[in-house]
This record gives C-alpha cells, structure tokens and sequence, in this order.
C-alpha cells in the first residue's frame, strides 16, 4: 500500500453562483482501487465528477494524476451518468460506440472493439436493438460497456444503479463486483446506498450536506467478492452502522 | 423492413371515420332535394362532384401554381428556420433579440398583410412563397428550438466528458433529440401552408386555387367553390401523408409496435 496515488485531489472548491458547493474535498485513488462517495442529496457529489469532467469549473485546489496537474485536453475519465443515459436514436451498438466515436475512431473500427465484448456483458444478440427495447438491467450493462470501452484510466460512475428495482440492483453489483476485479478497473462511485458502498468499495469517503467537506473516510478491508448471496457477515453491517450514524450526526447539525 | 400496415387492418381502422362521412354526405343530399334549396345557396354533393368532373381541367390547372407555392414557400421556411434555430442555439443573446420580432411578426393580421405583399411584390409566384413562409416560419422556429432544449443534460454531460466540442454535442444530442417536436411541428405547419397559399392567391394572382374560389364566388357558382375547397383538402391531405411518412422513416427508434400515429 505504498504505491503513489492514481488520482490525487488537494482541497477542492467550487462554488456555483452564492452557493459553496465543495468546501476542500481532498481524496485519493489508487491503481486498481474501487472507492466509494457517500453522502446526503444535493451534497454536491456529482458537482466533483462534474469538476473532473470538465463540465464545471472548480474555484480552488488541485486535481493531480500520477503527480501532473489535469490537462485541459485528454480528460483521464470515463463517466457514466446518473440514470443510463442512453440515446433512444441510436441502436445499442452505436450507444456502446459513442465514447470512441468521438474520440474519432471510424465507426467500423469502434464496433469491431465493442462487438468481442458484449459477451462479457451479457448483451450478445441485442446489438440492433433500440434502447427501449432493452430491460432496465441491460440497459446499465450498455451504459457501463460504453464507459469502459473508452479504456480510460479511471471510471466515474454516478449513482449507476439508482433507478433500478431492488433484485436487478443486485444483481448489477454483482456484476460490476466482477467486473471490477477481473479487469483491475479504477473506480470511484457515486452511490446514496450505504450497503452498495460497503459491498463494492476498498475506501469510502462520507460527504457532509453542503457545502461538502469529508467527514469520514473508511477502509472496508474484506475478503472478495461480497457481493456473492449469503456472503454478507456481520462485518459489512458493523461498517454500514459506522457510516450510517456518522451521516446522521452529520445531520443534527445546525 | 418496411413493416406497413396490413390492408385489413387499415379498412378496420378507417371505417368508422368512412361512414361517418358518408352519412354527413347523405344528410346534405337529402336535404337539399327534399328541401329543394337552390344550388347557388348550397349545391348538393352530387352536384359538387359532377360539376368538378366538368370544369377538372381547370381545376387541375389552378391547382399546379398553388402546390408549387405551398411547396416553394414551405421549403423557404424550413430553411430559414433551421439556421435561426442553429443560430439562437448557439446565442442566446441573438434569441433574445430576434424572438420579439418573430413573436410580432405572428401577430399581423393575414388579410392585411396579404394585399400589401401583393402590392409589393405582384401577381406571381413570389408573394405567395412570402406569404406561406410567413405563417409557417414561427411554427417550425419554436419547434425545433424546443426539440433541441429536449436533449437530457445528462447526456450532454455524457459528451463533455468525452471531450466533445459545442458543435459536436449539438450534431449527436440536441439535433436528433429535436426530431419528434419538429416533426410535430411539421404536419401541423403543412396544413397552415396550403391555407396561407390560398390565402395569398385570394388577395390577387394570375392562376391558383385562390383565384379560382374568388372567380367562382363572383359568379355566384357555389358549386364550384366547394369543389376547389375540397380539392384543396385534398392537396393538404397529401402533403400531411407525406409528412406522416417522412417521419415514419427517418424515426424507426419511434415505431414499436406498428402504431405510431397518435
């Protein structure tokens, strides 16, 4: 554990208009690690992802990775939005394209790096599909293909599975758990869901309501995968109550 | 491909409206016989019917300059309100500029600007394409402004991320997410087109449909009015079906389950 971080942010602010949004956010990520943020709505945890997107502009602190400040062109990120955001014109091929589509790739070229994946996916025969077509469960499996397609160093993935029915967000966790592990993806992951960030992540960061600072950081040092039924030990609930009560606290405050 | 709808289907779906209509058309027949009103004052259908058959070759003849006016001046509009909706896309200051005068300009009273632009501009085809450009213009501008505000911020967030320009998001996630409110705002505009043709025709042409109902009118041959208004259905009608299908094929994403028009 004494690899030099990935991504590294010093005390990050931003400020929309009169509103403090981010009051010195600092976090780390390392090769290879899942890390999870935590917090009440409206925290202003996709406002961070927005700053390293670069649809937002921050008003104070660095974002480094591997050390270099954050070059305008050639973001490191690949971000998959709350809800699935998929275009319903495109087919769900197309859809999984986008990413290297703009990155101007010719589209036969992209197809014939996203087609050996689908697959893996579990999207096989669905290709000329519409995304209307598709179930709510297939349809973050595509947003997720499209997301690590771009073969970008980190992924950014808000809030990915919030809309989803109870079983099926299982069962995506499951499926990003696996994911996650077999390709050493580095991820950091919006989530409302306690239990979703004691499953998936090594690190989780509690955001305080606004404007955010970290009021809690959190190793969840357990065997993999946890997200397996009948896997789930006393252990994550120990770490779930930790969390739980210091978000609670954080809201008694004035 | 194509997956049209079945002919049985169709005659299943359109008999009700048939024979509706075809009542109406029996209550007017009967009506007119056995009340005997004069035709000046209401010909029957049969009469409308038989007499369009007569006078077809004019009717026809009169028919051409209007469509080409329709067509003309709908193809104007479409253009420029695509680049004023590209243009106030991309500035909003330009949108709040030019809006007030669209919004004005779709204030004017038609019966008076038509014989101005008459005045200006002639008796031939030019007015005309003004006149249909006139009413259709705002229609179109608001839809397809509308359709590009439509597109999910999150997939503009999406296409940020992915180091797309403002050029390159309008071209993937606001043109495409424009497509069902400008086709919407397509078949109804279309109908506006042919009235607006007409209209402009009405205030002083050599030929057209218009002219024809005022010349008919004049010498008292209501017969022969009714017989260009129902042409002129006709036209509006076929260019809706033709906007209908239009938009049938350029939105296949839009059509499920065979049913699209609602």
């Amino acid at each position: 554990m004494t690899s030099a971080p990935l991504l590294d942010i010093e005390n990050l602010s931003c400020r929309l208009g009169n509103v403090d949004v981010l009051a010195g956010i600092s976090l780390h990520l390392k090769q290879g690690e899942f890390i999870s943020v935590l917090g009440p709505s409206g925290a202003g945890k996709s406002t961070l992802f927005r700053l390293l997107t670069g649809s937002a502009a921050a008003s104070g602190g660095s974002i480094r990775m591997n050390g270099q400040p954050l070059s305008a062109a050639g973001r490191p990120f690949a971000f998959m939005p709350q809800r699935d955001a998929l275009m319903p014109w495109r087919r769900l091929i197309d859809n999984a394209a986008l990413g290297l589509e703009i990155s101007g790739m010719p589209h036969r070229e992209a197809r014939r790096q996203i087609e050996p994946l689908l697959a893996e996916f579990g999207l096989e025969g669905f290709e000329r599909s519409w995304p209307h077509e598709l179930s709510g469960g297939m349809r973050q499996r595509v947003a997720l293909l499209r997301t690590v397609v771009q073969q970008r160093p980190i992924l950014l993935l808000d809030e990915p599975f919030g809309a989803l029915d109870a079983l099926t967000r299982l069962k995506m966790q499951r499926f990003l758990e696996a994911l996650c592990l077999r390709r050493r993806l580095s991820v950091i992951l919006i989530t409302h869901d306690v239990r979703e960030a004691v499953l998936l992540s090594d690190r989780i960061y509690v955001f305080s309501a606004r404007p955010a600072r970290v009021v809690l950081e959190t190793r969840v040092d357990l065997p993999r995968p946890r997200t397996e039924p009948g896997r789930q030990q006393t252990d994550v609930i120990a770490i779930e109550n930790r969390i739980l009560a210091t978000l609670f606290e954080g809201e008694d405050q004035p | 491909m194509l997956r049209l709808i079945r002919l049985p289907e169709l005659a299943m779906r359109s008999a009700p409206a048939v024979m509706s209509v075809s009542a109406l058309l029996t209550i007017w027949e009967a009506y007119v016989d056995l009340a005997g009103v004069p035709p000046t004052t209401l010909p029957a259908p049969s009469r409308v019917i038989t007499q369009a058959f007569v006078e077809r070759a004019a009717l026809l003849s009169n028919s051409w300059p209007t469509l080409q006016a329709t067509i003309s001046g709908f193809g104007l509009s479409l253009a420029i309100a695509f680049l004023f909706s590209v243009a106030i896309d991309f500035a909003p200051r330009l949108r709040a500029a030019l809006m007030p005068v669209f919004v004005i300009s779709q204030t004017l009273p038609l019966v008076a600007i038509a014989p101005l632009i008459v005045l200006w501009f002639g008796f031939g085809l030019l007015p005309k394409i003004l006149l249909v450009a006139l009413v259709t213009f705002f229609p179109m501008l608001v839809a397809l402004a509308r359709g590009y505000a439509a597109a999910e911020p999150e997939i503009e967030e999406l296409l940020t991320s992915m180091g797309a320009s403002r050029w390159k998001r309008f071209i993937v996630a606001r043109l495409p997410a424009s497509l069902p409110y400008f086709f919407a705002g397509l078949r109804i505009s279309i109908t506006y087109a042919v009235v607006g043709a007409i209209f402009a025709e009405y205030a002083g042409a050599a030929r057209g449909l218009g002219i024809y109902v005022l010349n008919a009118k004049n010498n008292f041959r209501a017969d022969l009015v009714l017989a260009a208004v129902f042409v002129s259905s006709l036209l509006t009608l076929i260019l809706f079906s033709l906007a209908v299908l239009v938009e049938w094929l350029s939105m296949p994403w839009h059509r499920v389950n065979g049913d699209d028009v609602e």
